[in-house]
């Protein structure tokens, strides 16, 4: 069971992620990964001073190359895991076509089409 | 400001009902029984979330968010998508253990749960008939589904009047803040996030608060006491502005309008000090303090001890920003407080959550939509840490109760238990009166919440038989226990969820070897012990849950019951109207007279606590004190020790002393990391990574550490709970749970005049790298030469 997901991506909304490390977690459990292999990895910037007494303190989940947009979950008409275990709701799965309104949305947003 | 829904491309497959199967419980699927279900405990923290777990020969082989769960909505840390590596960990207790070696060395031979109950039944007998009931000690760890179970079985079963925490001194976890909220309001409070309403965020009488002042508390990772701790992300996505007081930065702080780096324990000098610009300034809300507040007069006056450049002085804060976030909060409506732990972790815990908490009535807040609701335990679940009290000698509860003398809230209000410190001199020096036997349910003193761990370990082993419940062998267990009895994790368990918002029920549909629940344990072992007591009508899980839910009245006819809960239309949760109705001191709801007001003896939110005036002995205003130890009150002492040191802030891996077997969580988080500014690092002469001792006057532990520029240079932080399953049980190794822990630096027995409160949070130290010189294995040192020497104090 798959389906071609090259159309296929993810967007993510990194004000509100909070590092919790659940996409990460979710993932390895879905793919089975073993130590030191993530299909998506946090990445962290800060926290440091922006000048002006603001911080800047910010995560975003990068999918790597063992990322399948977890096919066989789509395929089923899930979310992929991480997406469907975020906290913060702060991710988003579709084609490329449905998320790009979304970008438009507000800031601080990206989308990742890993495959 | 009503909830609209943020438009997202997941609702297409979130409501894939074909899926989910929205309105089953259980359904088959590729081999896989699929369950709906909460987690509530063990393992894991306060909140009972909803997931959707796939069995698959009877055991758990993946667990995941349910979206359709109206508590958790979905969200799912990556505690709980690990559960079935810890559910079925080679390490997981399986059987009921009895120790055959001396305590410490971990040797065990297993038992029948028979010979178990037979065995603590005799002991209980034994010691009852030499020194009474109460020379037997029941402790539990932090509350979750032991905090009903263990004064059940401590009031009802063995009439102790002896039921506490796990020597956590001035029982500084939350009790202080529901004290203050049971003194002056007479009803708890927690912030509106609509998790009252069966519809949730959509709720038509919900409004969104415009401002959340997030007062010490990290609760994006904490999640506790009442507050899921993303749903502040669902309110920030719909404008809600924050203002963070804490002294790093947190998530939410970097987010923040306003972010105030408080000195540790300066909580109720900034809270008066913003009350007296709220109230000069006339932002507060008069009507409301005209109508339904006593003393408001000598609170606006005691506040006016308080101008803002004092303030800035005392809490290292910059006076412009507290008037600034003053005035924010004040202007904000519908505003709320969402409060944390490190109010109860100071000696002045009562005056901090006093003077916190007064703002909330000041602006009008309380009972507001979308501000600070008043709530009771769902469906009036109040009984908690009282349950089945009533068997317990009314003199004994008053006079021999250990903490009693110390002040009189120790007994009464919903959060009152033994005092922790007493218990511990009790056991050091048979005064009042000798402890024989200790139960520990779910605690693990010696690696979590026992300041002075070693200590603690040497006076838990003065008891002559000490039993414990829990699901590893844990450093408490290895040093202190006689029997060991394996519990149950939340699949395998049948109880019901006492938290605020639905009230929940879980069915246990997986079991483990040998292990029973907390529930099963306690009723079936109370009716043994007293067949006759609070446990007549309790023999099972299920009893047990029933007893609970109608509050342990005798059984009849047409009582709410387990079976109807967890089979109703909403799979085991129940909303109440309750907790959901606001402005409820205006419709005579929480008077037992049906009269409008508060359930205070004024009738009025008391900013002049009368109760405090009563007894004499505890200012009925809030006021500011300088820590036992610190930069003003022990100026040389801060000469010798120049960092101020606090330990527990959390983390998204584990809770408190849980879960440092599972691999995937090591992976992510693999060490105890204690943090400082990079400019004190370099003072020192220390990198990010380097191994680091913390060390004071009483005692040292050593983590790994992390930069945190947000951090003042006078500030260290360490966490709390670490120990090292990997490495050997037996003493002197004891999974080396002396080396990283912050307990070592705490002292016992400096509480709060009223028995509550106690300083875990500010402390003074110095830092300086681990090097092979001066490298040591701290835990079996310690074991050898018995300890750093405390100076003893009563």
């Amino acid at each position: 069971m798959s389906r071609d997901t090259s159309q296929y991506a993810l967007l993510i909304d990194y004000e509100f992620c909070t590092g919790c490390h659940s996409c990460e977690i979710a993932c390895k459990k879905e793919l089975e990964l073993p130590f030191g292999k993530f299909g998506i990895k946090l990445l962290e910037y800060g926290p440091t001073e922006l000048g002006g007494d603001r911080w800047e303190w910010d995560y975003v989940p990068f999918p790597t190359k063992l990322c399948n947009l977890c096919e066989a979950r789509v395929a089923t008409g899930r979310l992929p895991a991480c997406v469907h275990n975020c906290p913060a709701d702060c991710m988003q799965f579709g084609t490329i076509e449905e998320l790009a309104p979304h970008l438009a949305l507000k800031p601080s947003r990206v989308v990742f089409s890993p495959r | 400001m009503r909830y609209q829904k943020p438009p997202s491309n997941n609702d297409l497959y979130k409501k894939n009902e074909n899926v989910y199967s929205r309105n089953v419980r259980e359904w088959q699927e590729d081999g896989f029984t699929v369950r709906r279900e909460y987690q509530f405990t063990a393992p894991g923290c306060h909140n009972a979330c909803g997931h959707i777990w796939y069995v698959k020969d009877g055991k758990v082989v993946k667990v995941e968010g349910d979206h359709t769960d109206p508590f958790s909505k979905g969200k799912t840390c990556g505690r709980c998508l690990n559960l079935p590596e810890i559910m079925y960990h080679s390490e997981r207790l399986k059987y009921p253990l009895k120790r055959v070696g001396e305590r410490g060395e971990n040797k065990w031979e297993r038992m029948s749960w028979d010979e178990a109950y037979s065995l603590i039944a005799d002991k209980v007998k034994e010691y009852t008939a030499i020194g009474g009931p109460e020379c037997i000690a029941g402790i539990n760890g932090t509350g979750r589904n032991t905090v009903y179970q263990t004064p059940a079985l401590m009031y009802g079963a063995i009439h102790s009047p002896n039921y506490s925490l796990g020597f956590l001194s001035g029982s500084c976890c939350y009790i202080p803040r529901m004290l203050a909220c049971s003194k002056a309001g007479g009803v708890r409070t927690i912030i509106d996030t609509a998790a009252q309403h069966p519809l949730g965020y959509e709720a038509p009488e919900f409004e969104v608060p415009e401002v959340i002042l997030n007062w010490a508390k990290n609760g994006i990772p904490a999640n506790a006491d009442g507050t899921l701790g993303h749903w502040i992300v669902d309110l920030m996505k719909q404008g809600t502005k924050l203002i963070v007081v804490d002294p790093s930065l947190t998530w939410l702080a970097s987010r923040a309008d306003i972010w105030l780096r408080i000195r540790p324990g300066t909580d109720a000098a900034l809270a008066l000090g913003m009350a007296n610009i709220i109230i000069q300034e006339g932002l507060y809300d008069k009507e409301f303090c005209d109508l339904w507040t006593f003393g408001f007069e000598e609170y606006a006056a005691r506040c006016a001890e308080y101008p803002v450049e004092k303030v800035a002085e005392i809490c290292w804060c910059p006076k412009e920003k507290i008037i600034e976030a003053a005035r924010m909060y004040a202007k904000a409506s519908p505003a709320s407080i969402e409060w944390g732990l490190p109010l109860d972790q100071c000696k002045n815990a009562m005056a901090a959550s006093h003077a916190v908490h007064h703002l909330r009535a000041l602006t009008g807040n309380l009972d507001k939509p979308g501000g600070d609701l008043l709530v009771h335990r769902t469906n009036g679940l109040e009984s908690l840490c009282n349950s089945l009290i009533e068997w317990v000698d009314k003199d004994d509860l008053e006079k021999k109760r250990l903490g009693a003398n110390v002040s009189p809230f120790t007994v009464g209000h919903s959060g009152a238990t033994a005092q922790p410190d007493a218990i511990l001199a009790a056991l050091e020096t048979g005064q009042p009166y000798p402890i024989h036997m200790m139960i520990l349910f779910g605690t693990n003193p010696i690696a979590n919440m026992g300041a002075e761990a070693y200590r603690v370990m040497k006076a838990l082993n003065k008891a002559e038989f000490v039993v414990s419940m829990d699901y590893y062998m844990t450093p408490t267990n290895v040093a202190c226990a006689d029997v060991v009895l394996p519990v149950a994790m939340a699949a395998e368990r049948n109880s019901v969820s006492h938290n605020y918002v639905p009230l929940k029920a879980h069915q246990k549909f997986v079991s483990y070897y040998e292990t029973k629940s907390d529930d099963q344990i306690v009723a079936e072992l109370g009716h043994v012990i007293d067949p006759e007591g609070g446990f007549k009508y309790i023999k099972t899980d299920i009893d047990f849950a029933n007893a609970y839910l109608r509050q342990w009245a005798d059984p009849a006819e047409g009582d709410a019951t387990f079976d109807e809960l967890v089979n109703n239309e909403n799979f085991g949760y129940e909303f109440e109207e309750w907790n959901a109705t606001y402005y409820k001191y205006q419709k005579g709801m929480l008077r037992a007279d049906g009269m409008p007001g508060f359930n205070t003896p004024t009738g009025r939110y008391e900013f002049y606590v009368t109760a405090y005036a009563d007894w004499g002995k505890f200012d009925p205003l809030p006021a500011h004190e300088e820590p036992p130890d610190g930069p003003y009150s022990t100026p040389q002492m801060f000469e010798q020790y120049p960092l101020i040191f606090t330990a527990g802030h959390r983390s998204f891996e584990y809770f408190h002393s849980e879960g440092r077997h599972q691999p995937t969580l090591r992976e992510f988080h693999p060490w105890p990391l204690c943090e400082l500014h990079p400019d004190t690092a370099a003072k020192y002469g220390l990198a990010e990574g380097d191994w680091v001792w913390m060390e004071n006057q009483r005692g040292k532990c050593k983590q790994k550490l992390k930069f945190n520029p947000s951090l003042d240079l006078r500030q260290c932080r360490a966490e709390h709970g670490w120990w090292y399953p990997e490495l050997p049980a037996a003493a002197p190794s004891l999974y080396g749970t002396f080396d990283s822990n912050p307990n070592n630096l705490i002292p016992q027995f400096q509480y709060g005049p009223t028995a509550y409160g106690a300083p875990y949070k500010t402390q003074l130290c110095r830092v300086y790298k681990v090097t092979p010189e001066n490298d040591e294995n701290l835990t079996a040192r310690l074991l050898t030469e018995g300890g750093f020497g405390y100076v003893k104090g009563y």
